[in-house]
């Protein structure tokens, strides 16, 4: 009898082209994504040593990192980065890989846009040089960020050196709280676990919370899968999952589509499978989180104050939370209710796709952006920017006086004109509250895209549960 | 990739845990398109004031650091973006060798790919190294990677451990590309019984 193993294992399995599998194993790349950040020292060491792109067919490029947000008609403003825009779109027809650039109606974050196109499928290997890949594992795919050394790799190659992982299950039950999202589930497990937890293991989200989840939902925790360390993190395939592929343009179509969707279903975890390690969550314990410190770790439930150092378990931990509030700017044991906000930021690989922004819309509507606040909400892609203003949710957060901008990483990063001034504060939907990362001297609290737009109208973080929602079914929604 | 064998490197201290690459190489150097000129850049907000001074209580400031190759930092190190510019940075700082008790995995390979060396040691080593290399006064270790070991000249001895692959590559200066290139009749194979069901990017994407 055949031992049940795990997606994982299945995956690894089935994409062994050479080498030892027990140790290090020449590994096949199903989907490589591309964008402009991480790739130009990749094609020019490519160039330099005479090499081609293998497979420009299994390769897309979207410009996204550095993309200003602003209408597309206005000129990337600084040189350096027009240039590595430039090398991009170079590259790209130099090696015939297919290009979303700036301009076209599908661009938008990589991460966002690859599962869209229903490039990201169940028992594939997907790779790219961004660290959130991880997001694709939501399919049951096996995603991991490489850096620009294996970018020219796969890109020569298709292939690369991997050596097995350690299995990691997070096992998530019970029910979400009113309020309480994806977002807050991934929030509340690297809590639990810590910001390297997850070190060199592959993370597989499982339990009734997680099969609950919308695959926008399971996009969410498995994109932040990095913040805990792991090399990846996925869930098994499942209905969820081939009814959100069904019809996408990369899905096959017909009777292949029944097809498909057995071969996917195939890579789930046999029940029984075995973990190295297993972890419990208890998602009716977890509220909307916020972040108070510079690593996403540092959190706490909305209601809560910021810990007392000396409520803190080492002395390595209340060292680094006292860089953390030196650096953010704050008390300990302040209440995270009296903190105000400057900026307010809707959007990224993590929390920008349509059911964020309509869940931030929710709160937005019939409400006025506080006049000490200025709030963006960012599209993931092109597409989730064109389906919210179907549904007139551009004229929410218009009308509440939030910006509504371009596709792009935006203020995620701040690699584009989006940038945090020294010492602002910013509520932000993104995944990393590091030390500089919205702009150097800039302060990021991490929350889902609902706290977000309270911290927005209100000008401080508030608990979303105390604010009414509106009902958009009916009306803008025009569902 | 350069090869490493063994280093006599100055020793200096980063203390602190959880460093994630955007401190080691914030965001406005990733614009550019070439792999020279991080050095320079390599944990700027922490190295400088904003009008370009050194900050003299940053650790790696203090003089007696001048020329360190090797960098003992905290657990974790190398968390968060994937940015390879994180590696080419501390490698253009001067830097030969990085020990830690733990990384982040996808920093480790980068440095790996760069002959960047990360050596894992557990938190009493480090803890007793960092005692010694604080002192300030000069103190070197030697970095023996066949023998995966680090010694120092007052007779303290720990092991590593780095997996036989990368020794491989390291001791002989050989390219995981090279080496994947070598393996072009199983990877056409691979190719030849892969499932017609997966997708490819060629579409009219609209």
């Amino acid at each position: 009898m055949e031992a049940q193993r795990t997606a994982y294992h299945k995956i690894w399995e089935t994409h062994h082209v050479a080498g030892d599998p027990l140790q290090r194993m020449l590994m096949y790349v199903d989907l490589h994504l591309v964008h402009e950040v991480t790739s130009p020292q990749a094609f020019s060491g490519l160039r330099g040593a005479g090499r081609k792109v293998r497979r420009p067919d299994l390769t897309l490029a979207v410009m996204d990192h550095l993309v200003p947000t602003w209408e597309r008609s206005r000129e990337t403003p600084d040189p350096v980065g027009r240039e590595q825009l430039r090398q991009l779109s170079e590259n790209c027809t130099a090696a015939g890989i297919p290009l979303l650039d700036l301009y076209h109606r599908r661009q938008g974050i990589v991460h966002v846009v690859g599962p869209e196109l229903g490039l990201t499928q169940p028992g594939m290997t997907v790779v790219c040089g961004d660290s959130h890949t991880s997001t694709h594992g939501a399919f049951g795919a096996l995603a991991f960020g490489i850096g620009t050394s294996e970018v020219e790799q796969v890109l020569a190659s298709q292939c690369l050196w991997q050596a097995p992982a350690p299995t990691l299950e997070v096992r998530v039950e019970g029910q979400l709280g009113q309020g309480v999202t994806a977002k807050d589930l991934a929030l509340g497990i690297i809590r639990e676990i810590g910001v390297a937890g997850g070190q060199g293991s592959i993370v597989e989200y499982s339990g009734s919370t997680v099969r609950g989840l919308s695959m926008e939902g399971r996009m969410t925790v498995c994109n932040m899968t990095i913040e805990a360390g792991a090399r990846a993190g996925l869930v098994s395939p499942d209905q969820t999952t081939v009814a959100y592929l069904e019809g996408r343009p990369a899905v096959p179509r017909g009777h292949e589509f029944a097809a498909a969707a057995e071969r996917w279903l195939s890579f789930a975890s046999d029940p029984g499978a075995t973990f190295d390690r297993r972890v419990h969550i208890d998602a009716s314990q977890l509220a909307p989180f916020v972040t108070w410190g510079t690593n996403p770790s540092m959190s706490v439930p909305v209601g809560a104050r910021i810990p007392e150092l000396a409520e803190l378990p080492s002395e390595s931990a209340r060292e680094a939370a006292r860089r953390a509030l030196d650096y953010m700017g704050l008390e300990e044991g302040t209440v995270i209710e009296d903190i105000a906000v400057h900026r307010v930021f809707i959007g990224s690989c993590t929390n920008g796709r349509l059911e964020d922004l309509r869940a931030a819309a929710a709160i937005a509507a019939g409400r006025r952006v506080s006049p000490k606040v200025r709030a963006m909400v960012v599209p993931g892609s092109g597409a989730v920017k064109r389906a919210a203003e179907e549904e007139g949710l551009d004229r929410i957060f218009r009308e509440a006086g939030f910006e509504w901008l371009e596709a792009g990483c935006s203020m995620c990063l701040g690699m584009n004109p989006d940038t945090l001034a020294p010492g602002e504060r910013c509520a932000s939907t993104s995944n990393r509250n590091f030390e500089g990362r919205q702009g150097a001297g800039g302060r990021t609290h991490l929350v889902s895209p609902a706290m977000a737009a309270a911290a927005a109208v209100l000008g401080h973080f508030a608990d979303v549960r105390q604010l009414e929602p509106a009902d958009l079914g009916a009306t803008a929604l025009g569902r | 990739m350069e090869a490493f064998s063994e280093l006599e490197g100055l020793v200096a201290t980063l203390s602190r845990d959880d460093v994630d690459t955007d401190q080691i190489i914030p965001k406005q150097f990733l614009k550019r398109t070439g792999r020279e000129g991080y050095g320079e850049a390599c944990f700027f907000d922490w190295r400088y004031d904003a009008s370009g001074r050194e900050r003299p209580e940053f650790e790696l400031n203090h003089p007696a650091y001048r020329g360190a190759e090797i960098l003992l930092a905290g657990r974790n190190f190398g968390c968060g973006s994937s940015r390879e510019h994180a590696v080419w940075a501390l490698s253009q700082m001067g830097f030969r060798v990085v020990v830690a008790p733990t990384f982040a995995d996808i920093f480790r390979t980068n440095a790996l790919q760069n002959g960047l060396l990360p050596v894992a040691l557990d938190d009493a080593t480090c803890a007793d190294l960092r005692q010694r290399a604080g002192r300030r006064d000069g103190y070197r270790l030697i970095v023996d990677l066949r023998a995966q070991e680090v010694r120092d000249r007052e007779g303290r001895r720990a092991s590593f451990h780095l997996e036989p692959f990368w020794r491989e590559c390291l001791l002989a200066g050989l390219d995981p590309l090279g080496m994947a290139l070598r393996e072009e009749e199983a990877i056409s194979g691979f190719e030849r019984v892969r499932s017609p069901l997966l997708p490819t990017t060629r579409h009219r994407w609209e």
